[in-house]
């Protein structure tokens, strides 16, 4: 089994002891860890769902606008944080596993270590109240 | 693989009597290969005894840094080749995101710390930053990754004719993490060291000890073990002990470690002037 980078296992560890909502994902967009208090916005246990694919992950969680429309992926700040290498924030809708629907407003960076190594992303988020 | 211990101690140099079996130099080991090219890890005051004992004709000579605190390089001017004209010396190190190698070593290498500067070294020094993937020297392959540690700090696995040693003097793989291990994915290190033939690893802490020091880069006994038994080693050497640990509190936590885990790995201390074979003709 390949171990992860170190900055990549600091970060769940990290991650583990947040109260905030912590989203982590690879350089390709695959899911790597969620943390407890995402599981509860999410509807789901990181120990079932597991780590996924990009695609994987996008059939699983889905993301509207306001108006109920599915974002384009390219939309989502965890992605303009992955393609762009840079800080992102946005509010969207997500259908937890658990139904019905949340708004939830998301940053995102990129994780860059040592020698500018590129990572992949981490997304913290939240729920906006109603 | 010939593998010397010229300095197994962490933090501080710690010579008296009470030290005597497991040696006061800091980090330094050597590992001589199929074809006699020595690589040497790290630089602490050990370092000052293997530079005695190498050839006056060696032309060249390849030290790998794990990271540059001070007890891993502090012997660094001290190693005879280093003020030798004609030596070739590459040292690799953790790159940092701001300073250069050479400027990081050149903050110890400088008045006021030490009176003499690298200029006035007379070797030919080659900086060499890290990670950078593998690196071939000689008959050695040389994994570096970056492990978990303050401050930039590398491991290494350095292989030869299909036996390998690995280097993790300077390790808290079990930091945040609520019941280590956790599994290999997650586990800073485990690429270094899995299915290793020798495991060199920090020791530094009796569990008690370190519950008062999470966080400060080190691992206790019973971490140590637990990586060496999810990595499946073949040999651990406990290193990087305590510069308050006599050689009678050692000798009773690894026997009680042994004891208590009853590890699948053969365990050696690590003790100053130590030598370890690996492998043979596989």
């Amino acid at each position: 089994m390949t171990q992860k980078e170190i900055e990549v296992i600091l970060a769940r560890q990290l991650a583990e002891y947040l109260a905030v909502a912590i989203f982590i994902v690879d350089t390709d967009g695959a899911l790597l860890y969620y943390n407890e208090t995402a599981e509860s916005i999410l509807g789901s246990r990181y120990d079932e769902t597991g780590p996924m694919s990009a695609n994987q992950l996008a059939g699983i969680f889905r993301t509207v606008d306001q108006d109920g429309q599915p974002l384009k992926s390219e939309d989502l700040p965890l992605v303009k944080a992955l393609t762009r290498r840079q800080p992102a924030h946005g509010s969207l809708w997500i259908e937890p596993l658990n139904g019905g629907l949340k708004k939830i407003a998301v940053t995102a960076f990129p994780i860059i270590g040592q020698a500018n190594r590129f990572l992949g992303a981490i997304a913290i988020f939240w729920e906006v109240p109603r | 693989m010939k593998v010397t211990f010229w300095g197994t101690r962490g933090s501080l140099p710690s010579p008296g009597p009470e030290t005597l079996e497991f040696g006061g130099n800091t980090s330094c080991v050597s590992i001589e290969g199929s074809e006699e090219t020595v690589i040497v890890l790290d630089a602490g005051t050990g370092i000052r005894k293997l530079g005695q004992q190498l050839p006056e004709t060696i032309k060249k000579v390849y030290i790998l840094l794990t990271h540059l605190h001070m007890d891993h390089v502090q012997g660094l001017p001290f190693f005879a080749p280093l003020r030798r004209k004609g030596v070739e010396v590459h040292i690799w190190g953790p790159a940092s995101t701001k300073l250069s190698l050479r400027s990081r070593l050149l903050r110890y290498l400088s008045p006021p710390l030490f009176p003499i500067s690298v200029r006035e070294i007379l070797s030919d020094l080659h900086f060499h930053e890290l990670p950078s993937g593998m690196i071939d020297i000689r008959e050695f392959q040389v994994t570096a990754q970056m492990i978990i540690h303050p401050n930039p700090t590398v491991g290494y696995c350095i292989r030869d004719r299909g036996y390998s040693v690995t280097y993790l003097p300077d390790h808290e793989p079990a930091l945040g993490v609520k019941s280590f291990p956790i599994g290999e994915d997650w586990t800073s290190g485990y690429n270094l060291a899995e299915g290793t033939d020798l495991l060199i690893h920090d020791s530094q802490y009796t569990k008690e000890e370190y519950e008062q020091r999470v966080g400060f880069g080190h691992s206790c006994l019973n971490h140590a073990f637990r990586f060496g038994e999810l990595a499946q080693v073949k040999e651990f050497v406990p290193f990087h002990h305590d510069p308050t640990h006599t050689d009678e509190m050692l000798e009773g936590m690894i026997a009680n470690t042994v004891r208590d885990l009853k590890p699948s790995f053969k365990v050696t201390p690590g003790k100053e002037k130590m030598v370890i074979e690996v492998g043979g003709n596989k």
